[in-house]
């Protein structure tokens, strides 16, 4: 059958231009050449083949990537040549009693994309997490082209990312599908969550499911943790770099008996130094000193179907920014120098409950509830901003089929409660906002599976909000197969939240703008719940490309926003927010090719697009520091294992961003003013991974290897407590070349 | 006296009798890929009656939920038996067999070596 498929697979092979001919004989003690019809002969770890004729004699194509010829035949032994040039072969079969099984090893993708699912699901596994040395979440999806992360604030250093061009709030971002990054931790809580504890992260493109709540709009996040029983028993990372920057990440993770493991994790961050590269008197980074603590304990019964997860978490983590020569003790709001100082106190304790009935597998419940207590308590400049923000959450699934496994629904009910207390000391806006968020909701899922080329996934759900009113959210994702190895997914979905407008831009406090709330009449600061349309199709096709294996996705998505809050910063004297009067809607496209260039080296390229325009005060304009363009390329190197397991690894990632448009500083002096867009941007990081054995590796890394430079990322940096002074314009890197390094050490 | 026992017994035997809504069932069926597998769960699925069915390529094991009330096993080997496979109690006939992909040709020694690799 073999045969078939490689005649099947041979179109696939036409485009390759050299080929190897050869003969395969019956080994016999005079050397005779007997040929062998019907033999097998085929490229190790591809698709490409051919079967010998009659007289033994076989043609195959030829690249100079292809190394290993395997030559098998019923009754014989299987040999595998090793083929450095194309040249004649000629190769003699040992017959044998038993039959001689190879192994054909495919390696597992970092990265995966389900041709199966009906939502648009990227898997990115542990492995591709070590492809850049991601201290934290944020910083875990440099190679991932569906996300873009963005260069750090000019004051916080915290970084944003976005998905088909909309921010961070408009993702639902979950841990272990609890939603963890949101309310007052939206701006700087992906630092809070270190690389080293994600397992891996699935990232859901477009309006997501329903069982995770309303509040998703672009899409869903969602990171795994590592887990007790299956972490390593003692892992150890530590990383420096030459900004300064120091980590320290331990788990530790015992089996206290059989059904019970539990797991500490330490986490803690430094950096001290001071650096003023560009020299605008203002640090490049934020000085930060982070302890985050986490302890697991999981309970796993298989025989009686119970699996149950209970986390404590704790965060410590300050951050001082500013002016170099600014002291906090004696400059904290004053006007001797500009300064920041963000100090955050986070508890979080969470539980997870998960019952399989051991009779019938396929009905489950599930109870997840999570408690967070979060603090944040800063100041910038002479600007304060405290926020407290209380969050009980709980969600209570139900798994089940009707009639037969091919129609799956999954019901059941949440509860939300957040409160949130901000003091707020700028000019023009009230001291105290505080507000209590209530929301009981129902949903259901229904999918249904052909089994074969059909999947479809819908959801709706009911949630009464006392402030956002009840409403109803309905989801859909489906997905068809036409051939073979493809899948046109398309899904659709509204999303809708309250914006929190001063805990998710902060940046508007690095200014010296007025900051405005132009409505009165709404629940949420006066303005209006959001809500948005998303719709999306997506085209995935893999195939093979001279017998490499290849990739190529096609996304485009829309989000069309029936109501806004609208971050306005025409007006260089001012921050306005406002209710959405006309369109916002946020285009994408992204067109990813993925291919394995020759073994073991992997190259994903992607080209992206994005129209985001809203209507604002003055008018429809694109959105501010977004890109139009945006090209990706990765590319990743890793040499065989050893049978000690030492191999390098080498990963590679480009961006490029094309202009971007600045908003207005027309009315500003002459010498404040910049230009309508930013210049193009692009930033190279390198990293190399030397695996000494299963329990020790370093890494050693460059990111921003070519040493760009946004050359003034502060305005009127001269005179902070101007009237022009704004953080706000930071489109490319502040820091320039940055290398570290780090290493692994674990015991399994 | 004697009637009450009746009625008692006829109870008991109707308790004894009622028919299980998730009843489990294993069997092996014959096959070699994840082709056969999608095949197989399929003709189970497609049985009115059946709730889940999971094969396993390398075992040849079925599992099988099913309503005893709406189907049972005899039924499922049947619809197995139709789409080409071949279960220990019922065999493929040569027509439905004829129809598997030839990909999936499990009684073809090669084809099941091919597979082995």
């Amino acid at each position: 059958m073999k045969f078939l498929i490689y005649i099947l697979l041979l179109p696939a092979c036409l485009f390759s231009q050299e080929k190897i001919s050869g003969m395969i004989m019956e080994a016999n003690d005079k050397n005779e050449h007997i040929g062998l019809a019907g033999a097998n002969v085929y490229w190790l770890d591809t698709e490409i083949g051919t079967v010998t004729d009659i007289d033994g004699k076989f043609t195959i194509p030829y690249k100079s990537g292809y190394k290993k010829l395997v030559i098998s035949y019923i009754g014989f032994k299987t040999d595998t040549l090793t083929i450095t040039e194309a040249k004649m072969i000629h190769h003699w079969l040992e017959p044998t009693d038993s039959l001689d099984a190879i192994t054909i090893t495919s390696r597992k993708q970092a990265t995966a994309k389900s041709y199966l699912s009906a939502s648009n699901v990227i898997n990115v596994s542990s492995d591709e997490l070590l492809k850049a040395a991601c201290c934290n979440l944020s910083e875990s999806f440099e190679t991932n082209p569906s996300i873009d992360v963005n260069f750090a604030d000019a004051v916080t250093g915290a970084r944003q990312i976005k998905m088909l061009g909309l921010t961070s709030p408009y993702i639902l971002i979950a841990t272990e599908n609890i939603p963890s990054i949101r309310g007052a931790s939206q701006a700087f809580g992906l630092s809070f969550i270190p690389g080293t504890w994600v397992e891996s992260i699935q990232i859901t493109k477009g309006a997501g499911s329903v069982v995770n709540g309303y509040e998703s709009i672009a899409g869903q996040i969602n990171a795994e943790l590592v887990k007790p029983s299956t972490d390593n028993k003692l892992f150890v990372n530590a990383y420096g770099s030459v900004n300064g920057r120091l980590e320290l990440n331990t788990h530790v993770n015992t089996k206290i008996s059989d059904k019970w493991s539990t797991g500490l994790y330490l986490h803690g961050n430094i950096r001290e130094e001071k650096f003023d590269k560009n020299e605008d008197s203002f640090l490049d980074m934020p000085l930060q000193k982070q302890i985050n603590v986490m302890n697991r304990w999981q309970y796993i019964d298989t025989k009686n179907g119970f699996v149950s997860f209970i986390n404590f978490k704790f965060l410590n983590d300050q951050k001082q920014t500013g002016q170099i020569n600014f002291n906090s003790d004696t400059d904290m709001l004053t006007t001797n120098a500009w300064g920041s100082e963000i100090d955050t106190q986070r508890y979080e304790v969470s539980a997870k409950l998960g019952y399989v009935n051991p009779d019938i597998p396929w009905q489950s419940i599930g109870i997840q509830t999570a408690y967070s207590s979060h603090k944040q308590d800063s100041y910038f400049g002479l600007k304060q901003y405290d926020i407290t923000h209380n969050s009980l959450y709980t969600n209570a699934i139900y798994n089940s089929i009707i009639s037969d496994s091919r129609h799956k629904i999954k019901t059941g009910i949440s509860y939300t409660y957040d409160s949130y207390d901000e003091f707020l000391d700028t000019q023009n806006l009230n001291s105290n906002y505080e507000r209590i968020e209530r929301a009981l909701g129902t949903f259901f899922e229904y999918n249904f599976d052909d089994l074969d080329k059909f999947n479809i996934t819908a959801g709706i759900r009911v949630d009464s909000h006392n402030l956002l009113g009840t409403f109803l959210t309905p989801r859909l994702h489906a997905r068809y197969t036409p051939w073979s190895k493809s899948a046109l997914r398309a899904s659709f979905g509204r999303g809708k939240r309250s914006a929190n407008i001063f805990a998710e831009n902060q940046n508007i406090f690095g200014t010296s703008r007025n900051i405005n709330i132009l409505n009165t009449n709404g629940n949420i600061y006066g303005l209006n719940p959001e809500i948005a349309w998303n719709y999306g199709l997506s085209f995935l096709q893999g195939f093979n490309l001279f017998g490499k294996k290849a990739d190529i996705t096609i996304d485009y998505y829309k989000t069309n926003f029936q109501n806004q809050v609208v971050v306005d910063f025409e007006n260089p004297r001012e921050v306005n927010f406002y209710n959405l009067d006309g369109k916002s809607y946020a285009n994408s496209f992204q067109f990813e090719l993925n291919y394995n260039l020759f073994e073991n080296f992997d190259l994903r390229t992607a080209y992206k697009f994005y129209d985001v325009k809203t209507d604002y005060l003055v008018g429809r304009l694109e959105k501010p520091l977004i890109p139009k363009h945006r090209l990706f390329a990765n590319a990743s190197y890793e040499t065989n294992k050893k049978a000690d397991a030492s191999q390098w690894k080498l990963d590679a990632t480009y961006n490029w961003l094309g202009t971007q448009r600045f908003s207005s500083t027309e009315t500003n002096p002459i010498q404040y003013q910049l230009s309508e867009r930013t210049p193009t941007v692009g930033t190279l990081n390198t990293q190399i991974t030397r695996v000494f054995s299963e329990s020790f590796e370093i890494y050693l890394g460059a990111e921003n290897l070519t040493n760009v430079r946004q050359p003034n990322p502060i305005l009127g940096a001269n005179d902070p407590f101007g009237s022009n002074f704004d953080t706000n314009f930071v489109y490319g890197p502040i820091f320039g070349s940055m290398y570290y390094a780090g290493l692994r050490f674990k015991i399994n | 006296m004697k009637k009450i026992i009746i009625i008692a017994m006829l109870f008991t035997g109707m308790t004894l009798f009622a028919q299980n809504k998730n009843a489990k069932a294993s069997l092996e069926v014959d096959g070699v890929c994840m082709m056969c597998k999608s095949r197989i769960e399929k003709a189970c699925l497609a049985t009115k009656g059946v709730k889940s069915a999971s094969w396993d390529v390398k075992t040849h094991e079925l599992k099988l939920f099913f309503d005893e009330n709406k189907t049972n096993l005899k039924a499922i080997e049947k619809n197995i038996a139709a789409v080409g496979h071949d279960t220990k109690q019922i065999k493929a006939t040569d027509e439905a067999y004829a129809l598997v992909h030839p990909c999936c040709k499990y009684r073809d020694e090669q084809i099941v070596g091919d597979h082995k690799e």
